[in-house]
């Protein structure tokens, strides 16, 4: 049988079928069998695992997890050797559930006690565990089971499979894992830190894919916060090797790797993005990754081609990715990368791309980019790229509805040329449907991107943002568990309530509401940030011609302005008096009564007290006030 | 400096501590050089030390060893802007070549240029702007190739940044480095022999050179790596084709060959068999061979020359040089105390040969003062592949001795006039060497050895009454001039004497003969043949010889490498190759050549420009 099947999958399908499986397992697991004939048992289930999936599958659904993980108890090495060899076969294949590794308590333990017997079962348990290690629970199990300690020694192993499957192991290990990787900087391995390790393997002369698979490990362990980013082994040579993963003469699964996590590695330390913008020309070896598949393929080599079309679109999103990333903070790197050829319109057609994960890399990309004003002004009014944003934004899944909506928060932006396009076709009602998501990103988004487009807009546009939105889904917001979602919120009806004939438009309209909204948020509980903002709205609110009277004849709202006035914290103080200035203030009809009405409320007071703050804004606030007493 | 709050002697200390310093850098240089370019000969192509004092613009200003730059014109346009050349241009042997500039200061508008030009560039410019000139600008991070507009290339640099300047001589391209950071290859095809360059061009500018000084601030070591790896891959993947099987069979040919042409018989007989393969020699022939190698490689001469008259007896006689070249050999062997003359006059020897004038007489020979106990290895050519290494254990030549301890109050005295200091080569010419050795008894006979170490089982099968004299060296050994026996001194005079007239004879022969003027071969270093006239070089063969005689203690003389056993192995394979040439088999076994032809080719590759020369090392595939 073994000979039969050996590379041959029609004949291993046959064997399956035929009901090989039980009978092997049958005689694997019957004790009073021969190790010989055992040992050969579990070879020919190896061999008829490294078939096809559905092999993989039949074999699973036999429940040949729990008959090799029995026969791993037997003290006999060959047999042990071809049980792993099997096991591995199966778990590295994407049909298996990993669960399955987890399901016995006994079973992790009893691997790391295998560790030490010879270097195939080293190799084989390593690459089962750095398969099986999907969620920060597996990496909990492993952790606590002390894979470290019995997987760091491997690391300086003779044979080179064995150390690259110890390292591809620490990689997933270290991935997201604050407890692990700040175990792995204390780790020793023959008196050398496994930090130093990890850049012996990186060497220029060592297998790419060890290089690679060390770089992976040290910017886990940094992206964990085990290692500073300022560290010479992140800075000299985890992101050096990284930038040289992209190049051309690398694979190009090697060059989408590399891309991703040197994307991972800089994306919160501007410092690492502006030295990875100027090592090796990588913005514009980036270029390179939009390539392919490259016309001359195309013609001459078939088999090419179709290796380049699987890779193209892995290829475009970590560029796109990697792009971002390197965007995320510095206006020269911002530039650098759309002046590179065909940028934007590689951008917009990523936009449209069938695949998600690239349109999901490519508005990342642009979301990035958008933070310049230059860009905003410029590229991106050139290029459209607000179509294909506002297209994208249809039916979108919620994570490229999140990073789009992001995007479109900053093209609201009042300087964007294409604020006004976007108006055009009608984004509000997208805009408020967004914030009725479940997600609070979104909510966020979508009010945020109305607060923008709010600001010293047309009183059209107004009038429509608060129809549309209605004002009843407005104090659903104003009451958002998100304190984001309430402070976009705010802002949104700060912006609504700016200049004096809106002011009093809305306020005619809504301001039964708008004043029971404030008077909620002033007496609940929140932050400075919220009640300081609430004040602002109520300042506009004062600013206006007839709704002063909204706040005038309420007595309540007015002791707390006064209550608000006397704070411990400067900004509400500030914005409290702003609110008593603009209702005072003279050359304004009815002004003499307010003044007296305050006064009476005993105002001055508290404004003269105002008048010695420590804080200069505030009391040159509340001397300008007192000035429309004395005028 | 606190020189004048610390006084002279402080002072000195500094200056003293300076110099210390400096040996430690220029060590360390040194060091470092040869680790990074170990395929650089210096001697052919030295390395950049330091900016040349001679190659500038009068407005560049050196100082600290010729490492800082300083600019020191007016500044006020593009004209006046001012390079210097490093010493020397970069060897293509480097195979990848680094240095490094620390901007010191900017000075007033930081227009710096660091990189590369050829030798008669104008100095009166910055590098970058000029044909054959490159160069990496600070003020507006440009890349300039030979051109007065740049290109974008870089980020700007400034003071306090450390700009590091790459040449890869393989594929002739150039990449910067900025504070340790590669930024990606600014020139291609760049031409042979660049010098590093920098151009400064406003007041206050000042640069430092690093060409190996310190360490490198970018890991160049490890761009070294990836390169050597690279092209020893090259190697590794080199395409034979469709022809494997020729490949294999050639390879197995040439082993065989080789096997032979040094006398292993019973291995290549083995070898043969086993890859089924016919030797191209009677397994007789090849043990004569071997027989004769054994001799010349333990320095016994006399025997070697008696067995090759009896085996080939036409041979030496047909070549009078070869002859008078092994007898050469032997005359050294005699003072070595080695050849087995002088070994059976020996006070040791129990049965003496008595063949030669001379009784020997129970005399030990003048002790002599050792100054040092060093082997010689000067003279000793690493390049001189024979494959007979293998032959140092069979080597006889003690390489340690002591100082004699003074036996009695002549012994210097004797020493002295034993060895005739005052006669110096030209006395030797006319064969009148003089020797009068005081006679005396010093008791010391009897722990001088020069008994060899052979190792051979066959070689003792061997009726020769030397062969008793086996004995491993005595820790209280030490060397005497012909193993210290008065009579072996004797017969070694007489002996030098016969040399001498055959010289002569040979010379006469040589100028009647000038429509035949004899040119002898002598086989160096792989294959690379020098022709010699042969008069002029038996002759300093000859004097060589004798010079040795002019010192107190020959071993330990200028001339002393003659001594060592290394020196036998040219003139066995010189021998042995005269011996293949009467059989028709070639002179040189094919693998020897193919190995010299291989470093002579790296030898060719690194003068004519091909980099890779530095990472194919031929050592690295020989183990």
């Amino acid at each position: 049988m073994k000979n039969a099947v050996i590379g041959n999958n029609k004949q291993k399908a046959n064997l399956i079928v035929l009901g090989a499986v039980p009978r092997l397992l049958y005689l694997l697991q019957q004790s009073s069998s021969s190790l010989e004939l055992r040992s050969e048992c579990a070879v020919v289930l190896g061999s008829l695992a490294m078939g096809t999936e559905n092999n993989i599958k039949s074999l699973v659904d036999c429940h040949i997890i729990p008959a090799l993980l029995q026969g791993l108890l037997c003290p006999d090495l060959v047999f042990i050797e071809a049980c792993l060899r099997c096991l591995r076969t199966v778990f590295i294949s994407p049909v298996t559930p990993v669960q399955l590794l987890y399901t016995d308590p006994t079973v992790i333990p009893h691997l790391m006690s295998l560790l030490s017997r010879s270097q195939r079962t080293q190799e084989y348990t390593t690459q089962i565990f750095s398969h099986c290690c999907k969620t920060p629970e597996h990496q909990t199990v492993l952790f606590n089971h002390g894979a470290i300690q019995n997987i760091a020694p491997l690391l300086i192993s003779p044979s080179y499979k064995v150390r690259m499957q110890a390292l591809k192991c620490f990689s997933v290990l270290a991935y997201e894992n604050t407890q692990v990787s700040m175990t792995l900087v204390n780790v020793l391995v023959d008196g050398e830190r496994l930090s130093q390790v990890f850049v012996r393997m990186m060497q220029r002369d060592q297998p790419i894919d060890m290089q690679l698979t060390a770089a992976k490990c040290l910017t886990y362990m940094c992206r964990a916060g085990a290692i500073r980013t300022d560290e010479s082994c992140i800075v000299l040579k985890t992101l050096p090797c990284l930038v040289r993963m992209c190049s051309k003469e690398h694979l190009l699964e090697e060059r989408v790797e590399g891309a991703e996590t040197l994307a991972y590695l800089m994306e919160p330390d501007v410092e690492l993005q502006r030295i990875a913008s100027t090592t090796d020309h990588l913005v514009a070896m980036l270029a390179d990754y939009f390539k392919y598949p490259s016309s001359v393929s195309a013609i001459t080599d078939i088999k090419r081609l179709d290796h380049d079309l699987k890779h193209a679109h892995e290829l475009r999103q970590a560029a796109f990715k990697l792009y971002a990333s390197l965007g995320s903070n510095d206006e020269d790197i911002r530039k650098k990368i759309t002046e590179t050829e065909n940028m934007m319109d590689r951008i917009v057609s990523g936009l449209s791309e069938s695949s998600i994960k690239v349109r999901l890399a490519a508005v990342r990309c642009l979301h990035s980019l958008s933070r310049s004003v230059q860009q905003l002004r410029t590229s991106f009014h050139d290029h459209a790229v607000w179509k294909p944003l506002m297209k994208l934004l249809q039916n979108a899944p919620d994570e490229i509805l999140v990073m789009a909506s992001s995007t479109l928060c900053n093209l609201l932006l009042e300087f964007s040329p294409s604020k006004e396009p976007i108006l055009e076709s009608g984004v509000i009602e997208l805009l408020c449907s967004l914030t009725q998501s479940d997600s609070p990103a979104l909510r966020v988004n979508g009010i945020w991107a109305l607060m923008n487009m709010a600001f010293q807009a047309d009183q059209k546009v107004k009038v429509e943002i608060v129809r549309c939105l209605g004002t009843e889904q407005l104090f659903r917001l104003l009451s958002d568990p998100d304190t984001n979602v309430l402070m976009k919120t705010l802002g949104l009806l700060r912006n609504l309530l700016s200049t004096r004939p809106h002011i009093d438009q809305i306020m005619s309209s809504h301001g039964k509401q708008i004043m029971q909204a404030v008077t909620l948020i002033l007496e609940a509980e929140h932050s400075i940030e919220v009640k300081e903002q609430t004040l602002c709205i109520l300042s506009n609110i004062a600013d206006g011609n007839t709704a002063k009277d909204l706040i005038m004849t309420n007595d309540d709202m007015l002791q707390k302005i006064k209550y608000y006035m006397g704070h411990s914290n400067v900004k509400l103080q500030l914005a409290a008096t702003f609110c008593v200035s603009n209702l005072i203030w003279n050359e304004e009809d009815g002004s003499q009564e307010r003044q007296d009405k305050l006064k009476e409320m005993g105002f001055i007071d508290a404004l003269h007290k105002l008048t010695q703050a420590s804080d200069a804004n505030l009391s040159d606030r509340a001397k300008t006030a007192m000035q429309q007493y004395l005028a | 400096m606190s020189a004048q709050t610390s006084g002279c002697g402080f002072l000195m200390s500094v200056v003293v501590h300076g110099d210390a310093a400096l040996n430690e850098q220029e060590k360390e240089l040194n060091q470092r050089l040869r680790r990074l370019y170990p395929a650089v000969n210096e001697s052919e192509t030295p390395l950049p030390r330091s900016w040349s004092p001679k190659d500038k613009f009068s407005y560049i200003g050196l100082s600290q060893n010729n490492l800082r730059v300083h600019y020191k014109g007016h500044g006020k346009t593009p004209k006046d802007a001012a390079s210097v050349r490093a010493t020397h241009p970069i060897p293509a042997a480097c195979g990848v070549y680094y240095f490094e500039v620390k901007i010191i200061s900017k000075g007033r508008d930081g227009y710096m240029g660091i990189g590369l030009s050829a030798q008669g560039v104008n100095m009166n410019r910055l590098p970058g702007w000029d044909k054959h000139s490159y160069g990496y600008h600070g003020d507006d991070g440009h890349s300039f190739c030979s051109s007065g507009t740049g290109q974008p290339y870089g980020p700007t640099f400034t003071t306090g940044d450390v700009i590091g300047c790459c040449v890869n001589l393989i594929n002739n391209t150039c990449f910067y480095t900025k504070n340790g950071h590669s930024l990606g290859i600014a020139f291609t095809d760049l031409p042979p022999n660049l010098y590093p360059t920098v151009g400064l061009q406003t007041p206050g500018e000042v640069v430092d050179a690093n060409f190996g000084q310190h360490p490198f601030v970018f890991d160049i070591e490890d761009y070294m790596r990836e390169w050597r790896t690279k092209i020893q891959a090259q190697i590794d993947h080199f395409p034979i084709g469709e022809r494997e099987g020729e490949w294999q069979s050639m390879i197995q040919k040439m082993v065989a060959s080789y096997l032979v042409h040094h006398s292993y018989c019973a291995t290549a007989e083995a070898f043969a068999k086993s890859t089924d393969q016919a030797v191209h020699e009677e397994l007789a022939s090849i043990k004569n061979r071997q027989k004769i190698q054994k001799l010349v490689l333990s320095g016994r001469m006399g025997e070697a020359i008696e067995t090759t008259q009896q085996l080939y007896p036409n041979l030496l006689e047909r070549n009078p040089d070869l002859l008078f070249m092994l007898k050469v050999r032997q005359f050294i062997e005699m003072v070595n105390g080695t050849d087995s003359e002088v070994r059976c006059l020996g006070g040791r020897s129990p049965k003496s040969q008595d063949s030669y004038p001379g009784s020997p007489r129970p005399f030990s020979s003048p002790s002599h003062k050792a100054s040092s106990s060093q082997p010689y290895l000067t003279g000793y050519d690493s390049n001189c592949c024979n494959g007979v290494t293998s032959s140092k254990s069979h080597s006889s030549s003690p390489h340690s001795h002591k100082p004699c301890p003074p036996a009695s109050g002549s012994t210097l005295l004797a020493s002295d006039i034993s060895l005739n200091g005052s006669r110096s080569q030209a006395s030797l010419s006319s064969s009148d060497v003089d020797m009068e050795v005081d006679h005396f008894t010093n008791g010391l006979t009897q722990t001088s050895t020069n008994g060899f170490l052979n190792g051979s089982s066959k070689h003792t099968a061997e009726p020769d009454d030397c062969e008793a004299d086996m004995e491993v060296e005595s820790a209280h050994s030490k060397r005497q001039l012909c193993g210290g026996s008065q009579a072996a001194i004797e017969r070694m005079i007489h002996f030098g004497r016969e040399l001498q007239s055959m010289s002569e004879h040979l010379r006469r022969e040589c100028g009647k003969n000038s429509t035949n003027k004899k040119m002898l071969k002598v086989t160096l270093t792989h294959n690379c043949t020098c022709v010699v006239m042969v008069c002029s070089y038996m002759y300093s063969l000859l004097q060589d010889a004798f010079s040795l005689l002019a010192y107190s203690d020959p071993w330990n003389s200028p001339v002393g490498y003659q001594l060592d056993a290394i020196q036998r192995e040219p003139v066995c394979s010189t021998l042995n190759s005269a011996i293949l040439e009467t059989h028709n088999l070639p002179k040189q076994p094919p693998l020897a050549q193919a190995v010299g032809q291989a470093a002579q080719c790296l030898a060719i590759m690194a003068r004519t420009g091909s980099g890779s020369c530095a990472f194919a090392s031929v050592d690295d595939y020989l183990h």
